[in-house]
């Protein structure tokens, strides 16, 4: 009913690409997720003793040595896997994965267990560890279509579901298939060098499930075996775009 | 001063060591009036870092990303560990029927029962929200929204449950014969209470069959119980995916070191018991050596299962787990881990190996090194596997426990000193029925 094939009945299942090749580390995804998502500023002090929460993070991994040195930067965010380990090990089903293969975060439920920051592979889930406050005038800029988290509980990245509930609500109301690119969560929005793309696997025929299939993409940690739904395009020699058609030779990659 | 044990008994035939075993519960010193307001302030004091957590937030503990779990859930496994000092062992000895036993059973299934009650809170104290405690039970409600039966949390609640309710029972059952004494010796309140608790004990032939046949079946229940108990906690690590706790070791390991603590635990109490309340007529020189020699093969399979944990994961070789193992070896850990070594095996083995070192003393200052050494060997499993995490990036080797966190924990070993202090003042800490000494003794044929 949502899906932009409305032969099928479909719910769409989110997922993102992170192209290494694009991203430059810039951060502006991470600047507009603490806006979007009404993320608190822990300050100086918590930020030299690991309290800082940020949903969408840039790891910087140094490669290579010498001549061959070089940095690559990489976005982190919920993974959004489909095992996810921080989902079965919540005493009270606080988290749990949506319809559409988003893993959810429910604020009025957690007791703060902390059991699912602990599970979580890549450390993707944040706690509150105060009541933390928006000085005037940063109040004004909280986005009302997200609620604010109380001190003692979890949160993490949602893939903006409330953008992506928002657009379903339109859609149906307008009595019209989601289109392709209607929704962007804010990363990917402002992203300058559109290295975060945002899209439905289950969209027939659509260019982002054509890319995600992709065999050259790869997660991170695959080993812990939690099958993520953000993939990342890892750096080549000659990058291309993500989204365009596979290519007929294969491409050198520039370091193991 | 309704409340009245007399002292002159009234039923002929009564031993004086009836006398001296009820001798705690008749009189209370200066001294004990002092402790007791003592405990109770530094208590008090923990219970206000408690409520200032809960209202300010945990960022008042060290905790941060990626620790989320440290001193609380440290003192959370010992405690549990601890409880396993009692039940476990006054069962096995009570299945065996080792007669010298008889002076240490109570004081063993006393601590039971109290470490769990501390230990049981704490997954209580490190909420985030631990206002809403009790959405981990499983109770109705119109929204039908349950627990997630599926967490290890959750195992946890149902098995401290079950563990306090059955060794609950299990330390009153044995205790039904010395109520009744008590019941009989007693005026005011205290009488009251007896009466109640005692519910209508004659000691006839019928009620010694029944109770010797509840007994017997509580202790091989509780022996299941109590090794279960440990093993889900257990695996609220090894059930997750962090590197060196998901392993398969971690459920006999933290058995064993459970009963290791736990006896430890036991004798420290038994010294202490036996100076204060002048009881070396019953807790003798061979009963501390009995224990010491339980304590010696208890250190030997820590040692040996701490061998298995540390080369099998050396051998391995497997990045993610080779950041906690040195971490643990020459890391930022190192210190504590050694310590904890010289704790759990260094000083405690020649001292109960060795038969003239195996005394009250020894077997004391044994157990006292134990404790510290399990206490940390709990944090060395919780924080530095926490910390270690698989992507470099979230490595955190910072956390330092912050003043709630500290004074929380001592006042657990507070708490634990109360609660049995209160526990002497009522209850008798040594069976008087089992060591013959009353009209209410069990016939021989039953003791045998």
């Amino acid at each position: 009913m949502l899906n932009s094939d409305s032969s099928t009945n479909v719910r769409p299942r989110w997922a993102m690409i992170v192209d290494l090749n694009a991203c430059t580390g810039c951060s502006a995804c991470v600047v507009a997720c603490r806006a979007e998502n009404n993320i608190p500023i822990t300050g100086p002090d918590e930020a030299a003793y690991n309290g800082t929460i940020q949903w969408m993070r840039i790891e910087r991994n140094w490669k290579g040595r010498d001549r061959d040195f070089r940095v690559e930067n990489r976005p982190v965010n919920c993974q959004q896997c489909d095992d996810a380990p921080c989902e079965p090990v919540c005493p009270v089903l606080a988290t749990y994965t949506n319809a559409e293969g988003v893993s959810v975060q429910v604020y009025n439920r957690c007791v703060g267990t902390r059991y699912c920051g602990l599970n979580c592979p890549y450390q993707a889930r944040f706690f509150n560890w105060f009541d933390y406050a928006w000085p005037s005038p940063l109040d004004v800029q909280l986005n009302p279509d997200v609620s604010i988290r109380t001190r003692g509980i979890m949160e993490k990245c949602s893939f903006c579901i409330q953008r992506i509930n928002a657009a379903e609500r339109q859609a149906e109301r307008e009595k019209r298939p989601l289109q392709a690119d209607e929704i962007q969560p804010a990363c990917a929005q402002s992203c300058p060098a559109q290295a975060l793309i945002f899209g439905d696997i289950h969209q027939p025929g659509g260019r982002f499930s054509q890319a995600w299939k992709d065999p050259g993409l790869e997660t991170l940690l695959p080993e812990v075996g939690t099958r993520p739904k953000v993939r990342y395009a890892r750096r080549v020699a000659t990058p291309r775009s993500v989204l365009a058609a596979a290519p007929e030779t294969p491409v050198a990659e520039v370091e193991a | 001063m309704s409340a009245v044990i007399s002292p002159a008994p009234h039923v002929s035939g009564v031993k004086t060591a009836a006398d001296a075993l009820l001798q705690p519960m008749r009189y209370t010193s200066r001294a004990y009036r002092r402790m007791t307001l003592l405990l109770l302030m530094v208590i008090g004091w923990a219970m206000f870092c408690f409520i200032y957590q809960a209202m300010v937030g945990l960022g008042v503990t060290g905790l941060r990303r990626p620790v989320f779990w440290g001193f609380f859930i440290t003192d959370f496994v010992f405690w549990i560990g601890i409880s396993h000092a009692g039940t476990l062992i006054s069962a096995i000895l009570r299945l065996t029927n080792a007669t010298w036993r008889y002076p240490v059973t109570r004081a063993a299934e006393a601590i039971t029962v109290f470490a769990l009650m501390i230990g049981g809170l704490f997954p209580m104290v490190h909420l985030g929200r631990p206002w809403f405690f009790y959405w981990l039970a499983p109770y109705p409600t119109e929204r039908m929204i349950w627990p997630n039966f599926r967490s290890p949390l959750e195992w946890d609640f149902f098995a401290i449950s079950t563990y306090l309710t059955a060794s609950t029972l299990y330390l009153y059952l044995p205790m039904l014969p010395d109520l009744a004494l008590a019941r009989d010796r007693s005026r005011g309140w205290r009488h009251r209470l007896y009466r109640f608790l005692s519910m209508s004990w004659q000691g006839t032939q019928v009620q010694w069959r029944r109770l010797e046949l509840a007994i017997q079946l509580m202790a091989a229940v509780v022996i299941g119980i109590a090794v279960s108990v440990h093993t889900i906690v257990s695996w609220d690590f090894a059930m997750s995916v962090v590197p060196s706790w998901h392993s398969t070791i971690f459920g006999p390991y933290f058995v064993a070191g459970a009963i290791f603590s736990g006896i430890a635990a036991l004798i420290v109490i038994m010294a202490i018991l036996r100076r204060v309340y002048h009881l070396e007529a019953y807790l003798q020189p061979k009963h501390f050596s009995n224990l010491g020699k339980l304590l010696l093969t208890m250190t030997l399979l820590w040692g040996y299962f701490v061998t298995a944990e540390m080369i099998t994961t050396w051998y391995g070789n497997l990045p993610d787990e080779m950041g906690t193992f040195w971490s643990k070896v020459s890391g930022h850990y190192a210190w504590l881990f050694w310590t904890m070594v010289l704790c759990n095996f260094i000083i405690p083995f020649p001292l109960l190996a060795i038969r003239k070192l195996r005394t009250i003393g020894g077997t004391v200052i044994a157990s006292c090194t134990i404790l510290v050494g399990m206490w940390l060997e709990r944090f060395i499993i919780v924080v530095p596997g926490a910390a270690s995490q698989r992507l470099s990036f979230n490595r955190w080797y910072g956390y330092y426990p912050h003043w709630t966190e500290i004074s929380i924990s001592l006042a657990t070993l507070c708490a634990m000193t109360l609660l049995y202090m209160l526990f002497t003042k009522v209850f008798p800490i040594i069976s008087i029925w089992e060591l013959g000494a009353t009209k209410h003794s069990a016939p021989a044929a039953v003791e045998e």
